[in-house]
């Protein structure tokens, strides 16, 4: 018995798996284990989603690869087979339009725009005032009670301080936006929701791109009002990139640095091996294996197929979705050799955490200062840093599309 | 080894001078790949080809080059 999918190929629905996939009890850093059984049985097979479609999902490290960098798949988000990851999201692209849901021309344009503010140099030229946000931080908690959130204490506010700092967007703003934005990463959020929180954004973006119009500072957002005047872009594109980095630029950060946390208090001898070292190439090995390991944005890079792909004796037909699964491509044992493990030495530089491809993490050069100067400094000042509660006490976002955990009770 | 970078493909990720400083760097205004030498010496071959790999635009070539009279 066979059916006919949306994009008009059969499929049997008793063997297509729904996507996303759950997470095995106690092993809230591992991909689930259906993914690590389709990686090695079926590498390129479909699942079935939220709204009943079936799009490919491609498991392997080399193939999700491979793809992300073809240039016959498309980021395109209003195609009518984009497999978006939750109704929520879909709203939400089609309300704000952005240059990570575009194809070239229209993305590198767009993107082109922004990328010199997130340029190596650029972002080295950050590194003493994170450290000095670091420090501040940590300051606050030593002084403060125990125990303390550190997803509230810490994680949320530094990635959140730099980048209100580099966007000129007011911190004091910080309930607003995080609120948010956290409604519109969350996969059970429904439409409306994510329909109402995403007109707020834009509007408070577009009122501070006005600000910047009549009082320009030296900021991305003044930048981009700059190409607002000059009729380089639209107002409404300018918000829409604005709350595009807004949310990127805090989100992803803050759960990596309260999920690191977690995982490093889980594994002591690696905590060990990094607080023992001063070598800041360990720091930054340290950072590329915890991309890798937890690889939280977990639910796969979205795409369509423009054309037929033949790849692994499959044809993807043009017209059809496909979702790279960047996690457990990270977790492939032909790319990582003993890929469960977590090494803060092996420096695996080429994972996929960031994706791959033209749509590559336009602030990954950030995040890595970022995470370089939380992992180098917090475990330092706080030696004795712990969890205050069982670790099972713990919330994880399983229903986020960036995983990360809601709390982090620690104390010294 | 030859190095060649295609301008128009480049993402500006930065992932090339992060792995060879010495052979990329990134223009000033929009953070576009600029190639500061087409010959890399031999110390900073493996890092010029990791660049290679890691690029996510594939915007970068090495081209080898055979060794005209052997091992000296």
């Amino acid at each position: 018995m066979s059916t006919i999918s949306a994009s008009g190929t059969d499929v049997p629905p008793a063997e297509v798996p729904d996507y996303p996939m759950t997470r095995a009890a106690g092993c809230p850093f591992d991909p689930p284990p259906a993914l690590h059984t389709l990686q090695e049985q079926a590498p390129i097979s479909r699942v079935r989603l939220w709204d009943g479609s079936t799009p490919w999902l491609v498991t392997r490290y080399e193939d999700v690869r491979t793809l992300l960098a073809d240039p016959r798949i498309s980021s395109e988000s209003t195609h009518p087979h984009y497999p978006h990851q939750s109704p929520a999201t879909k709203e939400r692209r089609r309300q704000s339009r952005t240059f990570i849901t575009m194809d070239d021309p229209e993305h590198a344009r767009l993107r082109r725009m922004v990328t010199a503010t997130f340029a190596i140099k650029q972002v080295e030229a950050l590194r003493p005032t994170i450290q000095k946000i670091v420090d501040g931080l940590i300051d606050a908690m030593l002084a403060g009670p125990r125990p303390v959130d550190l997803v509230q204490a810490f994680a949320l506010p530094v990635p959140s301080l730099v980048i209100c700092a580099l966007l000129g967007v007011p911190y004091a703003d910080h309930d607003f936006f995080q609120a948010n934005s956290r409604i519109l990463v969350k996969r059970t959020s429904t439409p409306e929701q994510a329909q109402a929180a995403t007109q707020q954004l834009i509007d408070y973006l577009d009122r501070l791109i006005g600000d910047k119009l009549a009082h320009p500072t030296d900021d991305l957002l003044s930048a981009l009002a700059e190409r607002v005047r000059g009729g380089e872009l639209s107002r409404r594109e300018a918000a829409n990139m604005g709350m595009l980095l807004l949310i990127a630029g805090h989100e992803t950060t803050a759960n990596m640095i309260a999920l690191g946390t977690l995982a490093l208090l889980q594994h002591l001898d690696q905590l060990a091996r990094l607080r023992e070292s001063d070598d800041p190439k360990l720091i930054a090995s340290t950072v590329e294996e915890l991309l890798r390991y937890l690889t939280i944005v977990h639910t796969g890079r979205r795409r369509v197929a423009l054309a037929d792909i033949d790849t692994d004796g499959v044809t993807i037909r043009a017209g059809e979705g496909v979702i790279l699964a960047n996690d457990v491509g990270n977790r492939d044992p032909a790319a990582f050799p003993d890929p469960d493990r977590l090494d803060v030495a092996r420096n695996p530089r080429h994972h996929v955490a960031f994706g791959f491809g033209v749509h590559q993490c336009l602030g990954q050069p950030l995040a890595r200062v970022e995470l370089q100067v939380v992992y180098g400094t917090l475990y330092r000042r706080i030696p004795t840093l712990r969890l205050a509660v069982d670790p099972d006490r713990i919330p994880f976002k399983h229903d986020g599309n960036v995983y990360g955990v809601y709390e982090l009770p620690v104390t010294w | 080894m030859k190095v060649i970078v295609d301008q128009h493909k480049c993402v500006a990720s930065g992932q090339c001078v992060l792995t060879a400083p010495e052979v990329f760097d990134q223009r000033e205004e929009d953070g576009i790949v600029v190639l500061l030498t087409e010959t890399p010496p031999d110390h900073l071959m493996d890092d010029t080809r990791q660049a290679a790999i890691l690029c996510p635009a594939q915007a970068i070539w090495v081209a080898e080059q055979e060794k005209q009279e052997g091992e000296q």
